[in-house]
C-alpha cells in the first residue's frame, strides 16, 4: 500500500518507484495446443508479466494490443478472432491471477473448440514464456495534500507512474489506482477529481503519456497554470 | 558519484531516469563489483562496458574491468566456442579444453583475490566462463552474461560449456529466444547504445552533410542506406535487389556501407558479389569501411531518409537501435531482435523479401510527412527503451534481485 498515517492522523501519500526484472522460464509453445497446455502449469508470474508488465519493460509503448498473447495470436498465428478476444480481456477486473488465468484457458478452449487444425497450426514464431519480479523502491517522498500531486507528478519517474497508476489496480481493494484510493480518505471532497482520473484509458497511453494526462488533470482541477 | 558524467546522460534521457537510477544505486553502495572479460577494445561488449563501468562508478559502486589475456591457441578455441554456440559445428577436441581450462587457471592466479572478495561477478560470454570453477572460497553472487544467440548451438560444445555455466547464480540472455535451459534464473536483458560515443552523439550538420561529397553522393537525391558487415545473414544481395526494383517507380541512391570480421574470410567473397550486383550502377555505392569507423558510420545514418537492415538471421540489431535513435525508420528483415524493435507503421516495416523491402522503400520515400513521424517516435523508443541507461538500471534491479530473494516483488526500504 502507497499509504501511511502521519502524526496528525491525516493520510499521506508514499510515493514509490519500481523496477522490472524479466526473468526466462524457458518454456515455450510452437503451437496453440501447447500454449494452452502450459496456461495450465507456468507460474502466476507469468501472467502478471504478459498482461500487466508490458509498459514497463523494453517494449513498444503503443500496442495495438494489450497482452502478449493477442499479440503472439495476431502476429505469429494469425488467427485474428482469437486475437481480438484475448485482447478484451482487461487483467484487473480479476480477483486474482488464478481467475485470470482461468479466464484466459476459456476463452483459448472456446476457440479451439470452433477451429478444427488451429491448435496444430504452426505459429510464425513460438511464444516464450517469461516471469518478472518488481522492485519496489520507496523513494522516501510524502505527499500531505492531493494540491501537492501538480507539482510532484511531473518529476515521477515511469516506475512510479507504472506503479502508482497500473500496478496499483492489482494491489488496491477497489482495483482502482493509488491516486483515487488516496482520495477516497477524503472523500467526497475529491471524488470529482478521482472520476477525472478514472476516464485516463492506460491501455491506450505509454507511461510518459499518462504523466502527461495526469500532470494535466491535476492542474486544471487546481487551477494551476502550466 | 560523479555528477558530471551523470548530468550528461541526464540531459539526454531526463531526470526521473538519473534519480531512478540514484534510488536503485543507493542500496548497492558497499557493494564490489567485477566484470571481466577477454578484450578491452573491439566488439559489442567491451562497447558496453567502456559505457556501463564509468557510469556504475558515477552512481557510487565500487567497480572494477578486469580483462583475461591469452595466446593465439586460446583465441582460436574461444573463437571455435564462439562459432559453436551460435550453430557452427566445430572440431572441439580433448586438446581444445585444456587450452581453454589451462588459460583460465593462469588468469585465475592473477585475479584470484578480487573475484574472492568480490560481491557481483559478471562474467562475459564463454571465454572467462571457467573462472567460477575455479573460485570455491567466493562469497558474492556469480553471473553469466551471454551475449550470443544460443538458440541453436552445436550440442557438444555446449554440453561441455552447460556444465560450466550451471555452476553460476543466474545467467542474462539478451531475448528470450536466446536462451537454453538452465538449473538457476535466467534474466533477459536487451543489449543497449550509449548515446555519448562517437557512434551515437549528435553531430554538426556541416560534418553530416559532408558525407555527400566525400561518398560522391548527391545530396539532392534521397539516401537509403543498410550499414552491415559484408555477410550472407544480413542480405546484401537482397538489399541491392530491393534497391533496383525501388529505383524503377523513384529517384534515390542506395548505400550499402560496411566491413569484414578479420575472422571472416568469406566477407571479401561476398563484398565482390555486391559489386557485381551493384554492376556500377551509378545510385548503388558500396563502400568498404574500417572497423573504426564510427563517426563515418553516424554521419552516413544520420544523412540517410530510410535505413534498411534485410537481415535473413540477427542477434539483437544494434544497428537497427543506432539508425532509430537517429530518427530514421528501418525496413528490417523479420528476425532476431529486429522484431522488437521495427513496429509495422511506427518505427519502421518488417519484411521477409526484397520486394517487400522495395515496396515499404518506396511508401517512405513518397510519404515525407509519415517518414518524419516514425523517425520521431522511432527516435522516442529508443530513448525510453534500449539506452544504456536502461541497461544499467535493469543491471541493478538485477543486483538488488539476486541478494532479496525469489519473491515476485520485492520492497525496499527508504533511502535514510
Amino acid at each position: 500500500m502507497s499509504e501511511e498515517k502521519t502524526p496528525e492522523n491525516a493520510v499521506s501519500f508514499a510515493v514509490k518507484d519500481c523496477a522490472l526484472v524479466s526473468i526466462s522460464t524457458g518454456v515455450k509453445a510452437y503451437i496453440l495446443a501447447e500454449l494452452l497446455e502450459h496456461l495450465r502449469e507456468v507460474e502466476v508470474g507469468c501472467l502478471y508479466y504478459h498482461f500487466w508488465a508490458r509498459q514497463l519493460r523494453p517494449s513498444f509503448d503503443h500496442p495495438e494490443f494489450h497482452n502478449d498473447f493477442a499479440a503472439w495470436a495476431h502476429r505469429d498465428l494469425h488467427d485474428w478472432i482469437l486475437a481480438e478476444r484475448l485482447n478484451l480481456i482487461a487483467p484487473h477486473e480479476f480477483r486474482n491471477l488464478e481467475e485470470l488465468r482461468e479466464e484466459l484457458i476459456n476463452i483459448i478452449e472456446e476457440r479451439v473448440d470452433e477451429s478444427g487444425d488451429l491448435p496444430w497450426r504452426k505459429a510464425a514464431a513460438p511464444f516464450y514464456f517469461v516471469k518478472s519480479q518488481i522492485i519496489v523502491l520507496d523513494t522516501g517522498k510524502r505527499v500531505k495534500e492531493p494540491q501537492q500531486l501538480v507539482e510532484i507528478v511531473p518529476t515521477l519517474s515511469q516506475g512510479s507512474i507504472f506503479y502508482h497508476f497500473i500496478d496499483a489496480r492489482r494491489r488496491t481493494p477497489d482495483r482502482i489506482d493509488d491516486f483515487r484510493a488516496w482520495f477516497q480518505a477524503f472523500s467526497p471532497q475529491y471524488d470529482d477529481l478521482a472520476a477525472e482520473l478514472a476516464a485516463i484509458d492506460p491501455y491506450f497511453l505509454t507511461l510518459t503519456e499518462i504523466r502527461e494526462q495526469l500532470s494535466l488533470v491535476f492542474r486544471r482541477y487546481f487551477g494551476v497554470s502550466k | 558519484m560523479d555528477g558530471e558524467l551523470l548530468a550528461r546522460y541526464e540531459a539526454i534521457v531526463g531526470t526521473d531516469v538519473i534519480d531512478q537510477l540514484k534510488q536503485l544505486a543507493h542500496h548497492l553502495q558497499a557493494a564490489r563489483v567485477v566484470h571481466v572479460n577477454s578484450t578491452r577494445y573491439g566488439g559489442g561488449v567491451a562497447e558496453i562496458l567502456h559505457s556501463m563501468v564509468p557510469l556504475m562508478q558515477a552512481l557510487g559502486l565500487n567497480v572494477r574491468w578486469e580483462v583475461i589475456s591469452g595466446e593465439e591457441d586460446f583465441f582460436k578455441v574461444t573463437k571455435s566456442i564462439h562459432n559453436a554456440l551460435q550453430g557452427h559445428p566445430v572440431e572441439f577436441t580433448e586438446a581444445s579444453v585444456r587450452v581453454y581450462e589451462e588459460n583460465n587457471r593462469r588468469e585465475y592466479e592473477k585475479l584470484k583475490e578480487i573475484l574472492e572478495e568480490a560481491d557481483f561477478v559478471f562474467i562475459h560470454d564463454p571465454q572467462p566462463a571457467f573462472l567460477i570453477t575455479l573460485c570455491p572460497q567466493r562469497k558474492g553472487k556469480w553471473v553469466w552474461r551471454c551475449h550470443i544467440d544460443l538458440s541453436r548451438p552445436y550440442r557438444p560444445v555446449w554440453r561441455y560449456l552447460r556444465n560450466i555455466v550451471s555452476n553460476y547464480d543466474a545467467s542474462i540472455f539478451s531475448m528470450p529466444d536466446f536462451t537454453q535451459p538452465l538449473p538457476h534464473p535466467q534474466y533477459i536483458i536487451p543489449p543497449s547504445i550509449d548515446p555519448l560515443t562517437e557512434k551515437n552523439m549528435e553531430l554538426p550538420s556541416d560534418e553530416v552533410e559532408g558525407v555527400f561529397e566525400r561518398f560522391n553522393l548527391d545530396a539532392n537525391k534521397p539516401l537509403v542506406l543498410q550499414i552491415s558487415r559484408f555477410d550472407r545473414f544480413k542480405d546484401p544481395l537482397g538489399v541491392i535487389r530491393a534497391g533496383l526494383m525501388a529505383m524503377k517507380f523513384i529517384p534515390f541512391q542506395l548505400v550499402y556501407a560496411g566491413g569484414g570480421a578479420a575472422d571472416d574470410p568469406e566477407g571479401e567473397i561476398i563484398y565482390h558479389e555486391v559489386l557485381a550486383a551493384a554492376k556500377d550502377h551509378p545510385d548503388i555505392h558500396i563502400l568498404y569501411l574500417p572497423p573504426e569507423a564510427h563517426r563515418t558510420v553516424n554521419a552516413l545514418q544520420r544523412a540517410a531518409d530510410v535505413v534498411l537492415q534485410k537481415s535473413i538471421r540477427e542477434g539483437f540489431g544494434l544497428t537497427v537501435t543506432e539508425a532509430l535513435w537517429k530518427g530514421k525508420p528501418v525496413i528490417g528483415g523479420d528476425t532476431g531482435g529486429i522484431r522488437i524493435q521495427v513496429v509495422n507503421h511506427h518505427t519502421g516495416f518488417l519484411v521477409h523479401t526484397p520486394e517487400g523491402a522495395a515496396l515499404r522503400i518506396r511508401y517512405l520515400l513518397f510519404y515525407k510527412e509519415k517518414r518524419l513521424e516514425m523517425g520521431r517516435k522511432a527516435h522516442q523508443f529508443v530513448k525510453e527503451n534500449f539506452l544504456i541507461t536502461r541497461h544499467l538500471r535493469d543491471y541493478l534491479s538485477l543486483m538488488l534481485a539476486l541478494i532479496s530473494g525469489n519473491g515476485e516483488r520485492i520492497e525496499v526500504e527508504a533511502r535514510s
